[in-house]
């Protein structure tokens, strides 16, 4: 079956980053497909690879990052959301003239049309959110 | 049918409450993260809780019982408990699922 998962939480916030991350990596090991995570609102915070959590603690980002290398994830973050909290790629920080970029691997900006084409494509849509 | 997940515990929002009062009878509810604490016995909601598992099929999920240190002996009778897999499998027994937060 074809899964789409919404992250409307940032990480280290309550537990809903962490909430998606399982439910995504537990819809992966029971074989279903995940047509895109999309990260709205301050879920876009799981996509900057500044994060630095102590090295003994679970880094939410590297762990998005990893799995979406394992399973060619299409990890999508909202411009919008993104813009406003200060996450950008090489593109966005060129156009607003930013001195730097700090998307994390395996994450892209795209728009609210991406969250749209997933609930079409997909057959179930998972929000987790605060 | 639907599956409603609720995130937050009904001592400190209204995402249970509102969940309860407007999820058809049939329909599956899911208590993850703090909203587990809604599935213990005891609690001043216990009775609410009893009454509403005669309309619904109520779960909890285990790693959050477990992060809490709630003894699976003390739910509520009837509650059952899913791991991340049975989470899985019950969004995809169910045709849409809806979050309260």
């Amino acid at each position: 079956m074809k899964f789409g998962i919404v992250v409307n939480e940032g990480p280290y916030t309550h537990q809903a980053a962490d909430t998606a991350y399982q439910f995504t990596k537990a819809a992966l090991e029971k074989g279903h497909e995940i047509v895109r995570v999309f990260f709205y609102h301050d879920g876009v915070n799981n996509g900057t690879r500044l994060t630095t959590p102590p090295q003994d603690e679970r880094n939410i980002v590297k762990r998005w990052s990893e799995l979406a290398q394992q399973h060619k994830l299409d990890l999508v973050v909202c411009v919008a959301a993104a813009q406003r909290r200060g996450i950008v790629d090489r593109d966005e920080a060129k156009r607003h003239g930013k001195d730097a970029d700090n998307i994390a691997a395996g994450f892209r900006i795209s728009g609210l049309g991406q969250l749209i084409e997933a609930g079409v494509l997909a057959d179930r849509l998972v929000a987790f959110g605060d | 049918m639907l599956l409603h997940t609720v995130n937050k515990s009904p001592f400190e929002k209204g995402s249970l409450d509102t969940c309860l009062r407007l999820a058809k009878q049939g329909s599956t509810i899911l208590l993850i993260e703090d909203a587990v604490y809604a599935a213990m016995q005891g609690t001043v909601i216990e009775s609410k809780i009893s009454e509403a598992m005669k309309r619904y099929s109520v779960y909890a999920l285990q790693s959050d019982l477990k992060a809490r240190g709630l003894d699976e002996d003390r739910l509520l009778n009837g509650i059952k408990v899913v791991d991340y897999g049975g989470f899985v499998d019950l969004v995809a027994e169910h045709d849409t699922v809806q979050s309260w937060f």
